[in-house]
């Protein structure tokens, strides 16, 4: 088995909590975080279910501190928030130095600013300060400066998958040795660009979302914030860090089928899991348990359903998707999902599928649908994105 | 592994005549406004008419740029695809994000939102070539290309024999790129373009582009040019720029006086030009400098632009007239240092070796 790159530090905020312990608790309790809208001025409020994180605005500018005349869109708010949590549970208090990089996810950055102000920029220049939020990479611009990190910056942008190419890049740069420490993952708001892109599709479920149930009838669109701080072996042995985890595994593959849709056999899928084991050093039943990516849309849940059997045949691991929690958050998505892969390893806990009742008729696999307790020393995570972009982390346990 | 980077293909499409095979700038554009579009080529060539009308511009563009690239390198199936834009797919973004803001959320259509990711452009590569392989979208400002870049060199020291597409790729859409316009990131006063190096008011001009090119460590090809190193920085003062080019300089083994040109950012803006003025009249200050945004004009991936510069430099072994910031007459280029910046932030370096 490969050893992997030392995970050291995790911080996340999404509609089940502001932190780790918080996300934790809702984890082991098995409540949802899934309402109608508050915050999001949109008249679909009635019509479908998200995973909104209940706080105002100002809220979340108090809670860093900034100043009331700031340029942070919703979206940089939530990331710094959660970058901020990691790096202080990876125990950094010195200056943050040049070989330390931050790469950061988003599929529609600052467009929940965009879309407030506008209409209102030819008339006004009060909201001037937001015209720069319309690129998605000004949100990591936003959070870098706030974290003081001027070194390696990025920001990946492949919809869904976003915070998990993140991940796998960071991974990459620190065994490369181009970076000791890196802080990775993802950041999304709720906007009505994409409440509403999500609704042409006809993709949005009216109720709370039942992944891999035959019943299935979408997705709930979710919000949220959640990195890592991953750190070089050198660093670790130096600072004496306590490792929480590693990923050990990962690959990124192309559906290569249809701009938004997943192939019926799910061959991106399918390469990107068969990849991420071959890279892990892994065989396949070495796979404790799979946080799927499982939407609750009925073209993914099938699609990814199918290749995993294509991968474990009919000895699937035990696999949940945790989006009945959250929310599909779209570019966090890859993020959240490895601080709950994280959590299930320091746990020995597997997280429920919630809402599931009805096994696919195509593909009759049952996902976990209760709390329970097991050794758990590796986890395979999936997240696919639009643009036929699939992706895959192995997490093994330190 | 060598980790070595040739560049074996490239093409760009730029706000001049870049595309017709030989030509160096012989016929120079000269642009009026301060937002203004890149040339289109025969697009006719590369891509299916069916295809071609769902397109938006930045989708043609890279397409068609992605491919010239591939047949210059005689590359069929590359082995990943990466991709930096600043804006995106500006252009279908704009329409839904209008459709829903006028008309109250009502009768909107899936096409706008489907082609709005940043990633549509790497997505309908892949679509096209039927690729499988990694494919990754950086969306970095003015660095987007260059980080992309940085995922290929390090895909290029994980694996041997590696062909990669890469390439920057950047729309103007109608009323976001105005916008800016408003926050003073570009001009308010008008010019002729071609004078822009010279400008010394508040900002800068806006275009679009797409240069693509495949990189290699396969060193038994015929490459046009080797990638040394490139780098990025976010945030610098002018005086820290000097200390990580110093540094670049050392790790690569390479002295200012190696050097037989820099091609430089320079976009007329007079708040953050005297990040180039500052090397200009300093450790460049013997070496051939070269300006191209007088030319393409400015946008987040208009950077990718100097390197296909670099290769055409490198494969006529002279210098229009045009290009040239200041008077030197060099007669051979082998070493080409790049620099970049935009408003202060998203520095790059990158250093090019003819083969």
């Amino acid at each position: 088995m490969k050893n992997g790159v030392a995970i050291t530090g995790m911080g996340i905020i999404s509609s089940i909590g502001d932190t780790v312990e918080d996300n934790l608790h809702a984890l082991r309790s098995e409540i949802g975080g899934i309402s109608r809208i508050e915050h999001v001025d949109t008249r679909k409020r009635d019509e479908i279910m998200v995973g909104e994180i209940k706080k105002t605005n100002d809220e979340l500018i108090n809670m860093l501190g900034l100043d009331t005349i700031n340029s942070f869109s919703r979206t940089a708010m939530l990331g710094a928030i959660a970058a901020k949590e990691a790096i202080h549970n990876a125990g950094i208090t010195d200056a943050i130095t040049s070989r330390t990089g931050f790469i950061s996810g988003t599929s529609v950055g600052g467009m929940d600013t965009t879309e407030k102000h506008y209409l209102d920029y030819t008339n006004t220049d009060t909201y001037h300060r937001y015209i720069e939020a319309q690129h998605a990479g000004f949100t990591t611009q936003s959070i870098s400066k706030y974290l003081g990190i001027r070194g390696y910056v990025s920001t990946i942008s492949t919809a869904c998958s976003s915070a998990a190419n993140a991940i796998m890049l960071g991974a990459r740069m620190i065994e490369a040795g181009q970076l000791d420490r890196v802080i990775v993952g993802g950041t999304d708001a709720l906007s009505k660009f994409t409440i509403n892109g999500f609704g042409t599709l006809m993709i949005l479920s009216d109720d709370v979302c039942t992944p891999f149930d035959e019943h299935r009838k979408g997705l709930n669109l979710g919000e949220a914030a959640a990195y890592l701080v991953l750190e070089s072996d050198q660093m670790v042995a130096q600072e004496n860090k306590k490792v929480l985890a590693r990923v050990n595994g990962w690959a990124n593959t192309n559906d290569a089928f249809h701009q938004t849709a997943s192939s019926s056999n799910g061959e991106g899928a399918y390469l990107a899991m068969k990849e991420a084991l071959e890279v892990a050093q892994l065989d396949h039943s070495q796979i404790d348990y799979v946080n799927a990516h499982g939407t609750a849309t009925p073209n993914n849940d099938l699609s990814e359903g199918i290749a995993l059997t294509r991968i474990f045949g009919d000895q699937v691991p035990v696999f949940s998707s945790t989006k009945a929690y959250t929310g599909h958050t779209l570019a966090a998505a890859g993020s959240v999902e490895a601080v709950f892969s994280i959590l299930s390893m320091q746990e020995e806990i597997i997280f429920p599928n919630l809402n599931f009742e009805t096994k696919m008729e195509a593909c009759p696999i049952t996902p976990q649908t209760k709390l329970s307790s097991q050794a758990v020393k590796t986890v395979l995570s999936n997240s696919f994105g639009f643009g036929g972009n699939c992706s895959t982390l192995i997490f093994k346990k330190q | 592994m060598s980790g070595k980077c040739f560049i074996n293909g490239i093409a760009g499409i730029s706000a001049q005549l870049t595309t017709d095979g030989d030509a160096f700038f012989d016929d120079v554009v000269e642009h009026t406004e301060l937002i203004f579009r890149a040339i289109d080529p025969d697009y006719k060539k590369y891509i299916k008419p069916a295809a071609m009308r769902r397109m938006s511009k930045s989708v043609k563009m890279g397409v068609t740029a992605s491919q010239m690239a591939l047949d210059q390198a005689g590359i069929e199936m590359p082995d990943a695809i990466i991709t930096g834009t600043g804006m995106g797919c500006k252009q279908d973004s704009e329409k839904f994000l209008e459709n829903i803001l006028h008309n109250d959320e009502q009768f909107l259509t899936p096409t706008l939102f489907i082609q709005s990711t940043h990633n549509t452009v790497g997505g309908q590569i892949a679509l096209g070539l039927n690729c499988k392989a990694y494919n990754v979208t950086y969306v970095q400002a003015a660095a987007s290309f260059e980080v992309a870049l940085m995922d290929a060199k390090l895909k290029l020291l994980e694996k041997e024999n590696q062909h990669i597409l890469v390439g920057g790729i950047d729309e103007i859409a109608k009323n976001s790129s105005r916008l800016h316009t408003l926050d003073g990131h570009i001009k308010s006063e008008p010019l002729a373009v071609i004078d822009l190096l010279f400008s010394t008011s508040s900002g800068t001009v806006t275009s679009e582009g797409a240069t693509f090119m495949t990189v290699t460590n396969d060193s038994s090809n015929k490459n046009i040019a080797e990638i040394l190193d490139v780098t990025i920085f976010n945030q610098a003062t002018p005086e820290e720029v000097e200390d990580e080019l110093k540094e670049f300089m050392q790790r690569n083994s390479v002295e200012i006086s190696d050097l037989d040109a820099v091609i430089l950012g320079t976009n007329g803006d007079g708040d953050f030009d005297l990040y180039y003025h500052k090397l200009q009249q300093g450790v460049f200050a013997d070496v051939q400098q070269i300006g191209y945004k007088h030319l393409i004009g400015e946008h987040h991936t208009a950077s990718a632009f100097a390197y296909w510069l670099g290769c055409k430099i490198f494969n006529k072994q002279q210098l229009p007239e045009i290009v040239k910031m200041n008077k030197k007459e060099t007669s051979s280029f082998k070493t080409i240092l790049l620099y970049n910046q935009y408003r202060g932030k998203n520095h790059s370096f990158a250093l090019l070796q003819q083969c």
